[in-house]
């Protein structure tokens, strides 16, 4: 307990015993909630990091990791005590966005070990992705892991499990075609533009926020078709100029949206904003300058950035990242044969690390045990060695004979921990070896 | 003579049900194969008009059998001229089905003898039915089109794309196809309803009588008049121009059959029965 202070800044009496731990994920994703509740349950990094840290602090987690995408908010913890450690993390959620857990309750599931590794391998291998396949996902998990270890939330476990995540998810990308396929938002925009418009080689392209996924979307659609002029419009213009130089385009100013919307055909927005950007008042007046010449939006940004109302207005299409599933649930049925062969992959995943996992139980206790049995021994045949008068054989003699009666003594229990039978429980053996010895308190 | 319009109505059937198919199964050889035999039946229906016009020696469109037959082949005929320029594949499974149950209620509506009559004769009328028809099916195209258009505008704004979404050509074609169609259409009504006037002032002695065909007529010249007007000017396009094109066909199917059955009118003759 008397640990150098600031080796972990967040610590608390720790009374869980590692082989006790359980690995637990709590989480909401596009399947379970819909847009406008993952919007307000989203994460901002502030409050990813006061998340990890207050949950941390609570007794029945010893890990913890925040996923939150537009997609998805994702909370792994280890915990002894998985019931209580999931009612702290509704509790948390509840708390830090302030509205009753019954509000998202019914969208929330939880998986516990097995199934909880399980799920993150899918989530990291794009596999859990409305877009299935989507390249982004991988690296807004590993930028989670990241801010959980600088936040010192990441222990033994959260560690080998993330580390085993990332090349389970590598090699689906690698062995399997789930990844390559072009299976986006930007694809399904891509189709819907084309019922939409007769060609799109004469529409000209606004993008609102400089963001990931609009990049991408924009670099699809003119890797796949010949559009018109690309225009940039962000909040910091110097970055919005970096993009519009990429796609040859011009940089607008936040402000000129609204004008700029008399003469663009296709909106991709993806900002961060809490509000929308875009809103019906913009778009009413514009339609008849436009002379009523159709105007499509693609909302990719969670919070949505376009004002749902602007898709009653006639000659006028607002899609959102819920939306846009629909167009691909198509194409996502041909990938099954693809999925099947991830699954595998992550099924050999979730196997390797339950072996992992089971091991880690035992090999820290027999390691303390032959610490113990080992210092003992040692600290027996120095007093012996220093009372009375040895020779220099006798002395060897004497360590060869000690060092061989703990090995020995070691043995059987060794084995026995190890493998224990098909059908016994081996937590409690090591529960009961750990008692016996009393290998808990002596360690520091 | 029954026999010979039996086998064009059994060939449109036959175009109707391919086109069906290719729609509803996304089969792209049915395509051809249907469009083949449309040709075929309206090779045939042609025949049939002109033996008819050599057996009478004037436009067969004095009963609401001939009448009704004329304007299926008027239709059939836009749609494949149109077709040429246009290639809206899909209006085809709106056109052949249209003129069978066309000439299907053609074929059940009896043929009565008349008296010939010389008013049928003149070179005037033969070009005032000619083009106010063809016109008219065009304006029937682009009603069609209109149609098409709600829906597939529908499945995109509902945002349940599933159906009609894969099956129906882009907004913007089926809007300027439709305009185009319009376009035709009320070129085509214009001409003819100058060419019915010359004839009306050639027999009767006075351009315009208050008959009600006549004033249904312009009614419905007015209705697409706007919606060019409007178009050219304040930009209806889209929904608004797809929902005017079927207020602008209802006003020409009451003008075709409705005047004629609940109104009274000197053009009451053609479709007797």
């Amino acid at each position: 307990m008397n640990l150098p202070a600031g080796s972990r800044p967040h610590t608390k009496p720790r009374t869980i015993s590692p082989e006790a731990l359980e690995i637990v994920l709590i989480g909401v994703n596009h399947r379970t909630a819909p847009v406008e509740l993952r919007e307000k349950l989203g994460y901002t990094e502030t409050e990813t990091e006061n998340a990890l840290i207050s949950l941390r602090k609570m007794v029945s987690i010893e890990e913890v990791l925040l996923i939150s995408t537009c997609n998805r908010v994702e909370v792994l913890v280890t915990t002894d005590r998985p019931k209580e450690a999931e009612e702290s993390v509704a509790s948390s959620i509840a708390a830090q966005k302030s509205m009753p857990a019954e509000r998202f309750s019914s969208a929330v599931y939880s998986y516990t070990g097995d199934a909880a590794v399980r799920h993150l391998f899918r989530v990291a291998a794009s596999l859990d992705s409305m877009m299935l396949g989507e390249p982004q996902i991988l690296g807004q998990v590993k930028q989670a892991y990241r801010q959980a270890v600088e936040a010192k939330t990441t222990g033994v476990i959260v560690n080998r499990l993330l580390h085993k995540a990332f090349s389970v998810a590598k090699r689906v990308r690698s062995e399997t075609g789930i990844g390559g396929h072009a299976v986006s938002i930007s694809y399904a925009a891509i189709e819907l533009a084309k019922k939409i418009f007769d060609t799109l080689e004469d529409k000209s392209i606004l993008l609102v926020g400089a963001g990931e996924m609009a990049e991408l979307a924009v670099e699809h659609l003119m890797r796949i078709r010949r559009t018109g002029k690309v225009f940039v419009a962000n909040r910091t213009f110097s970055v919005g100029m970096e993009l519009a130089n990429r796609f040859g385009g011009t940089a607008l100013r936040f402000e000129e949206i609204a004008d700029t919307l008399e003469w663009v055909d296709i909106i991709i927005s993806s900002t961060g904003s809490q509000h929308a950007v875009i809103t019906r008042k913009d778009v009413k007046p514009v339609m008849r300058r436009r002379k009523n010449r159709p105007l499509f939006f693609i909302d990719i940004a969670v919070p949505r950035d376009i004002d749902p109302q602007i898709n009653r207005l006639s000659n006028v299409y607002v899609y959102d990242i819920d939306d846009l599933q629909g167009v691909i649930a198509d194409n996502v049925q041909t990938r099954e044969k693809e999925s099947l062969l991830a699954e595998r992959i992550v099924d050999e995943g979730v196997f390797r690390f339950r072996s992992w996992f089971d091991s880690l139980d035992v090999v820290p206790t027999i390691v303390a045990l032959r610490e113990k049995l080992h210092a003992i021994a040692a600290a027996e045949l120095q007093k012996t060695l220093h009372s009375t008068e040895f020779s220099e054989e006798q002395q060897q003699a004497l360590e060869k004979m000690t060092e061989a009666m703990v090995n020995k003594i070691l043995h059987d229990p060794t084995v026995f921990l190890k493998n224990p039978g098909n059908h016994r429980n081996k937590s409690a053996y090591i529960d009961l070896t750990r008692n016996l010895f009393n290998l808990d308190t002596d360690s520091s | 003579m029954t026999s010979a319009l039996m086998l064009v109505i059994f060939l449109y059937m036959l175009s109707s049900a391919g086109y069906l198919a290719y729609f509803l199964g996304q089969k792209r050889f049915l395509y051809p194969i249907s469009y083949g035999i449309l040709l075929a039946g309206f090779a045939l229906h042609t025949g049939l008009f002109i033996y008819l016009y050599l057996h009478f020696g004037r436009m067969p469109v004095h009963n609401l059998h001939q009448t009704l037959s004329f304007a299926a082949w008027a239709l059939v005929g836009a749609f494949l001229l149109l077709r040429f320029r246009f290639h809206l594949k899909i209006l085809g499974a709106y056109t052949a089905p249209l003129a069978t149950l066309i000439l299907i209620a053609a074929f059940f509506t009896p043929q009565t003898g008349q008296e010939p009559s010389t008013l049928f004769s003149s070179l005037w009328l033969i070009i005032h039915i000619l083009v106010i028809f063809i016109g008219e099916a065009a304006l029937v195209l682009a009603g069609g089109t209109g149609m098409l258009y709600l829906i597939q505008e529908h499945a995109i704004k509902s945002k349940n794309p599933r159906f009609f979404f894969k099956r129906l050509p882009n907004l913007e074609f089926l809007d300027s196809t439709g305009y185009v169609f319009i376009i035709t259409g009320f070129t085509l009504l214009t001409v003819g309803l100058v060419t019915g006037f010359v004839y009306a002032e050639k027999v009767w002695g006075r351009i315009w009588s208050w008959d009600p065909k006549e004033i249904w007529s312009v009614v419905t010249w007015l209705i697409y008049a706007a919606l060019l007007h409007e178009r050219l000017v304040a930009g209806w396009r889209g929904r608004r121009a797809a929902i005017m094109a079927i207020i602008g066909l209802a006003a020409l199917v009451f003008t075709f059959l409705g005047v004629n059955f609940l109104l009274e009118g000197h053009h009451d003759e053609f479709t007797r029965w």
